[in-house]
């Protein structure tokens, strides 16, 4: 009772200071600028943020936070539209979305996927912060509950859902997971400082490869260049079919799903240390395990959109949970919005929530405002933006180009970044091709360092307390939480393992002959086998375990596929290539040539410098590609160019330079 | 109570920028002297948001902002990565002539020990590049209550029967402070590897998981200071604080809690001279009393040098500054000019023997090497 009328009594005052017309201003502004960082794939909150923090400095507290506050808010709202209209996730919250909003765009029913996907988020945000206003205030000590072995299980529950979007051949799925875990420990060890698949000589492999690239080199770029050498619109029909109403219909006919899944993101969000980078995957899995007829998953099916979405807006609330009462920032918006609370005089920790609860009032509450705003602006923005799925493709694709590349070189500002976009994506359109599970890759990818910290310290730990007795180890990893886990994280490996095979989440791909396929597998074979030499040759046990355990498991399986390839009849599911079915067949544009088009744009840059490049691109591309008059390429290409150049400079970013700028000191933005 | 003025025009500002973003309109380029108006300072720091060094950084910027010539906006800027390596490697590459004064960037203890240390990762040179702040921390052991009561006043040999777990960011970083003492009490610490930042350790000493830890001053007088009134945690000993001397004495920001030199005098088996003592001495007086430095990028011209020297005394002469800092930093010298650049002197060099030392015991201990 103590508990409510606390919470009351401070939530009076932190509404009055919401609702206060000023602070609503602030806070629309918030959401203006956040939907309009967001709708970009690769940029989410921390560009946001990083763009407003200048301004936070002696403004009044209130309305920086309602500045603050708006902009996360509404990023994991507009980020599906690059999900839905693109294939793209917008942000690493939206990389579920993009399994099934696409192929709805794609079907022609972009604004009611568009459409559901704000009333879930709406919904998801509005619902995570009612639950905050009490959680709040009791949620110190759960927390504190959740220790190293609990984060483990709560990393290995977001690794079961490889289970279920393993495709149709289990053992591919699990080889896909595989090779991204092994992706993610590329790099120095988190442990030790020793280095896998990296050398010192290439200074970029040792950070490892960021999300950012990973995300869109594994999605985008095959998207991109396969909706390119269709060279027709997005949606396969010209007219737009089910409305925004519909969606909104939708998601009021699987409301349950949505709470639940809302749930979920809040109870993810709260834990420091996991990020956003799970839960859509989590959300996407309960959507998938609930739902009666599977067939339609990965192939447009409105529950996979409701679900993710429900939980990521649910998610940024949670999330201020550790954020708030540890100062220990939930995801990288998040650090930056610690930031700015302590340009505006606050320091997050323990005292905030004591000393200042209508303060964290105000914040739970303009989150719960801007939701509202965001979603209501989104929805009603939706019919008009699915009408970019009805313009050619090839009008949209340079410019697509152009956004991604510079997304990816926000990452680590090196002309690496673009290296490794274009490696990722040509590893993308192979996996797309053979139909290995990119979700799966991206999962493991997601999590691989996570799983590689939270086993080796929860190993340390653990052996430490076992050694002063058998009953304080137990006691330590037996905790009731991670049983439960546990038990979950079972269920949903065995459920997954069922029904995996009525989920194509790459679609129908047809099967081909023998020899594409299994030159494939054996380079994956080369890459992993390759990897196991170079884990097994660390000195520091801490560093290698976790390499050198995957790296065996995915050699296993691999070798497994192999010998089944071998054994199998030409035409079996195995031998899956989509360039032999109707889309390599027909398309009248080869892979290589479009995916060329990109390359050309990464050779230019590293020559030329990017905005320079830019420019050959576009012209070279409008002209020779889109086949428009010379009128038409100026217009465009000024287009993009000035909208490039005004975008870096209001975020006051820099471009990747080329070979010469080494030699000549030009003007910004041609450095 | 709302300096209206102020905010319309704060709202107009944003307006603006909005529609900039929504829509289109033209760019324009920017020359720049050293009046900084209408600039934006860039303050890099190479961690986390999470850090000790994140709140020295924000504890400054607004302040160096009033007080650079033209009132330039200072935007603390993180590049966290490889513990600071990554970042130092990228200032490293800086120059002036291309930053042109917008550009400082924020040292700490961790970017000076693999330095020291030799660590091939390290590309940068301290050498190149010109300071003009550098400011002095402390930092504070702590225990749980049940554990601190084992200690027999400042005599730590109580705990020597004790298993210790502590999160750690790696033993070649700031880190081996603490580990090196704790060894030299004869308490076997045993480090978990591979945290993130100091709060992360902090939270895993609130959870339990861990049963000791230390953080610099500013995040034990946020962070720590709380758990100590609730009874959670009881302070063990400070690193201390250099006198004029040379001299290792009581921290002046924590006058109660015992400096570790006195906690090793009490506890047996624990000397105050030779090569472990040395060693450990070598090694706090490059990560504590120098922790934190601001430089400008190589080539810095001397006006530049002078203007943000300037400006840091003008920070620090502020009245209200004892009060404000106090409470952040903790009470450390704030040193600019001739004594910032001993101060460098001082944290980026090594006795080779120290360094022989500490190098073996991570290889024996750790197995931790530096190739």
């Amino acid at each position: 009772m103590d508990i409510i009328a606390t919470a009351f009594g401070a939530l009076d005052e932190a509404i009055l200071l919401v609702l206060h017309p000023q602070q609503i201003l602030y806070l629309v502004i918030g959401v203006v600028l956040g939907l309009s960082v967001g709708v970009f794939p690769g940029l989410g909150g921390i560009a946001g943020l990083s763009l407003v923090l200048p301004f936070m400095y002696g403004m009044e507290p209130v309305s920086g936070l309602a500045l603050m506050v708006g902009l996360i808010a509404v990023v994991p709202t507009s980020d599906t539209f690059a999900s839905v209209l693109m294939g793209i996730p917008g942000s690493s919250a939206s990389q579920a979305t993009v399994l099934d909003g696409f192929p709805l765009a794609k079907k022609g029913e972009a604004a009611r996927a568009l459409s559901a996907a704000f009333a879930s988020s709406l919904f998801g945000g509005l619902l995570g912060a009612t639950v905050l206003t009490f959680f709040i205030l009791i949620a110190r000590p759960i927390v504190l509950a959740f220790g190293t072995p609990e984060m483990l299980m709560i990393t290995l529950l977001g690794l079961s859902m490889v289970a279920i979007l393993a495709g149709r051949v289990a053992l591919k799925g699990l080889a896909a997971a595989c090779l991204g875990l092994l992706v993610g420990t590329i790099g120095e060890a988190g442990a030790g400082g020793s280095l896998r698949m990296a050398t010192y000589d290439i200074p970029y492999l040792t950070d490892g490869i960021k999300l950012v690239i990973v995300g869109l080199g594994i999605f985008a770029i095959p998207e991109i260049v396969s909706l390119l050498r269709q060279d027709k619109s997005i949606s396969e029909r010209s007219n737009l079919g089910a409305g925004w109403l519909t969606g909104v219909k939708d998601w009021w006919k699987n409301i349950w799903l949505s709470i639940r899944c809302s749930v979920i993101g809040v109870i993810v969000g709260v834990i420091p240390g996991l990020g956003g980078s799970v839960v859509d995957w989590i959300a996407y899995g309960h959507a998938v395990q609930t739902t009666k007829d599977k067939s339609k998953f990965g192939a447009g099916e409105i529950r996979g959109v409701i679900g993710p979405e429900s939980s990521n807006n649910a998610k940024e609330g949670g999330g201020l949970v550790p954020t708030l009462i540890f100062g220990i920032p939930g995801s990288g918006s998040m650090a930056i919005f610690i930031g700015g609370l302590a340009l505006l005089g606050f320091d997050a920790g323990p005292q905030l929530i004591q000393n200042e609860l209508s303060l964290t009032y105000t914040i739970v509450w303009s989150l719960a405002l801007a939701n509202v705003f965001g979603a209501g602006l989104c929805i009603a923005l939706s019919g008009g933006i699915a009408k970019l799925t009805t313009i050619r493709f090839a009008l949209l694709a340079p410019f697509l180009f152009m956004m991604i590349s510079f997304a990816a070189f926000q990452s680590r500002q090196s002309l690496g970044d673009l290296i490794a976009l274009f490696s990722i994506g040509v590893l993308g359109i192979f996996l797309k091709r053979f139909d290995w599970s990119r979700p799966a890759f991206l999962i493991g990818f997601v999590l691989s360092s996570q799983a590689e910290n939270y086993s080796n310290n929860a190993h340390q730990i653990a052996s430490f307390k076992f050694r002063r007795s058998l009953e304080q180890g137990f006691e330590y990893i037996a905790s009731p939480i991670v049983l439960v886990l546990l038990v979950i994280t079972l269920i949903s490996v065995i459920i997954g393992i069922r029904q995996a095979k009525e989920i194509f989440s790459e679609g129908e791909v047809s099967t081909g002959k023998k020899k594409a396929p299994m030159i494939f597998l054996l380079a994956l074979l080369a890459y992993t086998s390759i990897a196991l030499i170079n884990a097994s040759l660390i000195d520091l046990t801490s560093d290698k375990i976790f390499p050198v355990t995957i790296a065996t498991v995915g050699v296993i399986a691999l070798v497994l596929l192999l010998i089944k390839m071998m054994i199998s009849p030409e035409g079996d599911t195995l031998f899956a290539d989509s360039e032999t079915g109707k889309e390599g067949l027909e398309a009248p544009y080869g892979l290589w040539g479009t995916l060329g088009w990109l390359g050309l744009l990464l050779l230019l840059t590293s020559l030329l410098g990017f905005i320079l490049a830019l420019g050959v691109f576009l012209l070279l591309f409008f002209r020779i590609r889109a086949g428009l008059n010379w009128l038409q390429v100026y217009f465009f290409t000024s287009l993009g160019l000035v909208f490039m150049c005004f975008f870096a400079y209001i975020l006051n970013r820099d471009f990747p330079p080329g070979l010469l700028q080494e030699f000549f000191r030009l003007p910004w933005p041609l450095t | 109570m709302i300096d209206l003025n102020k905010a319309i025009r704060k709202v107009l500002h944003l307006v603006v920028l909005a529609t900039f973003i929504a829509g289109a309109s033209i760019a324009t380029s920017q020359a720049a002297d050293l009046d900084l108006s209408g600039e934006t300072v860039e303050f890099v720091i190479p961690f986390s948001e999470t850090g000790g060094s994140a709140k020295w950084a924000n504890f400054y910027a607004p302040l160096l902002s009033e007080a650079l010539p033209g009132q330039p906006t200072v935007v603390v800027k993180f590049m966290p990565g490889a513990g600071s390596t990554k970042g130092a490697n990228w200032f490293q590459e800086q120059t002036y002539e291309d930053t042109n004064g917008t550009l400082i960037f924020g040292s700490s203890g961790s970017t000076q020990f693999p330095y020291l240390l030799g660590d091939p990762r390290v590309k940068y040179e301290y050498a190149d590049w010109n300071v003009v702040l550098a400011s002095g921390t402390g930092g504070v052991a702590f225990l749980p209550p049940d554990l601190a009561g084992m200690m027999n006043g400042m005599d730590a040999s109580g705990l020597a029967g004790t298993d210790f777990i502590w999160g750690s960011q790696g033993a070649t970083r700031l880190d081996l402070v603490p580990l090196l003492a704790w060894k030299m009490l004869g308490m076997s610490v045993e480090p978990v590897f591979g945290i993130k930042g100091r709060g992360d350790g902090r939270l895993m000493f609130e959870r339990g998981e861990a049963n000791i830890d230390y953080q610099t001053s500013s995040a034990y007088l946020k962070s720590v200071v709380p758990l100590v009134e609730n009874g959670q945690a009881v302070p063990m000993m400070t690193w201390g604080a250099l006198d004029d001397n040379g001299n290792v004495v009581r921290d002046p920001t924590f006058p109660d809690i015992p400096s570790f030199k006195e906690v090793c005098e009490a506890t047996p088996g624990c000397e105050t001279s030779g090569e472990a003592w040395d060693a450990w001495k070598a090694f706090f007086i490059a990560g504590f009393p120098a922790q934190k430095m601001v430089f400008l990028p190589k080539g810095a011209t001397q006006e530049a040098i002078d203007t943000y020297t300037k400006a840091f005394d003008a920070v620090i002469a502020r009245p209200d500054f004892p009060e404000i800092s106090e409470a952040r930093l903790g009470v450390y010298p704030q040193m600019t000019g001739a004594l910032a650049a001993a101060s460098l002197e001082l944290g980026t060099q090594v006795d080779p023997v120290a360094k022989e030392f500490v190098i073996n015991w991570l290889a024996e201990d750790y197995g931790v090497t530096l190739e």
